[in-house]
């Protein structure tokens, strides 16, 4: 099995790896077979276009938490300039598993923050495997107001399996951390944009993710709990991941037909780590022009649509 | 029963024989100190156990019946409904967990939201029937809260919640979530119009309204050993592969830490946050 690819994706793995073994005897055989590569090339591509097309939502959460899928400080890196990290709450420590600082967007200045999960064992420790604790949410608060001062735009980017549910977490004030975002988010006198970009785990993600636009990767998934821990508690056997997933409506063509987000920002073919370049430029268009969209509201006008956007979403009926 | 049994006290006799004669819904047994407690009583005394002093889980209706000045209590939004948009279903229907809540509550969802009267000054109060789905947080709880915010702006009238949930209502899904972010936003209005939000944290409160309203209160006031925290003692125990220390996450915990303003006793809930409250609209008082 290729560890670039994951179960559902074998067939087109097997296909990679015969186009592979063409190339390698091309070298030194007599037999034409460029013409062979290409066929093979152009059916991989269908191949991965029809499976790409009806993947399950169970399937989009294995994308979501691809250990090569482009992570915060990578979108940071290639998506922005001049990145200056900005560390610490000023008030315990300095969370690692969460990353901000100003930035520029095409030449214009920002405040980014985002997740980062961690891509080899020694990072993935380091930063808690994307899991912030208070501190990490105080920080992301600092900047924010920081960049409500002055007058810079706030861009997350959203990827934590949640908040971390540990005994300093609690000491510190784990609840209050997220909450308190909540509100200082809701009316933050600053365009802020969010993008989930990977896993949009429960509170922990909300914690950076209430703004003027909710955006999600195609391939990401944002829930109020993980398809795992959902199916432990309602189905009581964690091996229901699959039904949960399924049941609770984790993807963004989902979310983004219940209202719940605004946009899907297209992967290119068989997801971002596929193409991290193809991938950049796609995002990076989509906030560049979403705050030139934003700026044509003025304060009053931004805030008061923030406020009814957030205000709209639930569902009940009422009687008398 | 034998001989032995008989000279046993029976506020001590805990074993299945004893409990099988007592007529459902009269006598309540203390969690605490096993102790038998005639109902009424039990109710004068605000669920809280006489011999203990044990604060006992309360429903919704009787909180706010005997947090607000007797009959001054009126109903905001009592229509709102769920509606299950999800079609959600695990090994239950999210539909059929619903009408099975209302049938054992009477209430359409986990929170009730009242304008009356402390002490004679107006106030708009909620409170989470933890019995409903675990006082669980989705859109019917969200929007509830959210007119009682309105009702305070409308009227200039401090809001107090007593909060008692497990968190967020999974069956809703990413809505549930929502309504974290839609309470929160809510609060930001209030405290934008400088009126005072009581968050009296009661046992249980965890998950997604600890880490929204709940927290967000300009006093935080818990009641006497409530189990309140971001994450459940079971998950964090699965996280860190250790035994938490003794008292962990109990109200007493949160005041050490810093996370709430006082621990107030049941009884005197009326008297303390009448008191805070006539301080904060910058009430005078004659000195003596």
């Amino acid at each position: 099995m290729n560890p670039n690819f994951l179960e559902f994706e074998q067939p087109i793995a097997d296909l990679e790896a015969k186009i592979e073994e063409l190339r390698f005897v091309g070298d030194d055989s007599e037999v034409n077979i460029s013409e062979e590569i290409a066929r093979l090339e152009a059916k991989s591509r269908s191949l991965t276009e029809s499976i790409f097309s009806s993947l399950s939502a169970w399937q989009v959460a294995q994308l979501a938490r691809h250990p090569r899928r482009p992570y915060s400080t990578d979108y940071i890196e290639h998506v922005f300039t001049d990145f200056q990290e900005l560390h610490g709450d000023r008030v315990y420590g300095d969370d690692p598993a969460i990353v901000g600082g100003l930035a520029r967007l095409r030449g214009r200045p920002v405040m980014v923050i985002g997740q980062q999960k961690g891509r080899d064992t020694r990072e993935k420790l380091h930063r808690n495997f994307g899991m912030p604790r208070p501190d990490g949410y105080r920080k992301a608060l600092r900047l924010m107001t920081m960049a409500e001062r002055f007058g810079l735009p706030v861009v997350t980017l959203i990827d934590t399996p949640g908040a971390f549910p540990g005994i300093d977490a609690e000491e510190r004030g784990q609840s209050e951390a997220i909450a308190r975002n909540l509100l200082e988010m809701s009316r933050l006198r600053t365009p802020v944009l969010c993008t989930v970009i990977g896993e949009g785990g429960s509170g922990g993600a909300l914690a950076i993710g209430v703004g003027d636009r909710v955006a999600m990767l195609q391939y990401s998934i944002y829930s109020v709990i993980s398809p795992e821990g959902c199916a432990s508690i309602l189905w009581k056997d964690s091996a229901k991941a699959q039904e949960a997933a399924a049941a609770m409506g984790i993807t963004s063509a989902r979310l983004l037909e219940l209202g719940l987000i605004d946009q899907v920002v297209e992967e290119p073919l068989g997801g971002a780590h596929r193409d991290p370049e193809a991938m950049y430029r796609t995002l990076g268009d989509y906030l560049f022009n979403s705050l030139q969209e934003l700026d044509t509201l003025d304060i009053r006008g931004l805030l008061d649509a923030r406020y009814e956007r957030i205000l709209a979403h639930g569902n009940f009926r009422e009687s008398a | 029963m034998n001989w032995f049994s008989k000279l046993v006290p029976s506020r001590i006799r805990t074993d299945a024989s004893t409990k099988k004669g007592v007529p459902e819904g009269l006598w309540s047994k203390c969690g605490n100190c096993q102790a038998m407690l005639y109902r009424p009583e039990l109710e004068r005394n605000l669920m809280v156990c006489p011999k203990c002093d044990e604060h006992m889980r309360m429903g919704a209706r009787l909180r706010l019946k005997t947090f607000l000045d007797e009959d001054s209590g009126e109903e905001i939004a009592a229509g709102v409904e769920p509606v299950d948009v999800l079609k959600f279903r695990d090994s239950k229907k999210y539909k059929d967990r619903l009408v099975a809540a209302q049938k054992n509550t009477g209430e359409r969802d986990a929170l009730i939201v009242m304008r009356g009267r402390l002490k004679g000054a107006g106030v708009v109060s909620a409170a989470f029937e933890f019995s409903f789905m675990g006082g669980s947080m989705g859109s019917v709880v969200g929007e509830k809260f959210v007119r009682g915010v309105n009702a305070a702006i409308e009227h200039r009238e401090p809001l107090v919640c007593f909060s008692a949930s497990g968190g967020a209502r999974m069956q809703e899904a990413l809505f549930s979530l929502m309504q974290m972010a839609k309470t929160s936003a809510a609060l930001a209005r209030l405290s934008d119009h400088r009126l005072p939000f009581i968050s009296v944290l009661t046992d249980p409160t965890t998950g997604g309204v600890s880490a929204s309203l709940g927290m967000l209160g300009d006093l935080n006031v818990a009641e006497p050993r409530a189990l309140i925290g971001f994450a459940g003692p079971r998950v964090i125990q699965q996280t860190v592969g250790q035994t938490l220390p003794e008292g962990f996450q109990r109200s007493e915990f949160l005041l050490r830490h810093g996370a709430v303003d006082m621990i107030v006793d049941r009884r005197q809930m009326r008297d303390t946050l009448a008191s805070v409250l006539a301080m904060l609209r910058g009430e005078q008082q004659q000195s003596a």
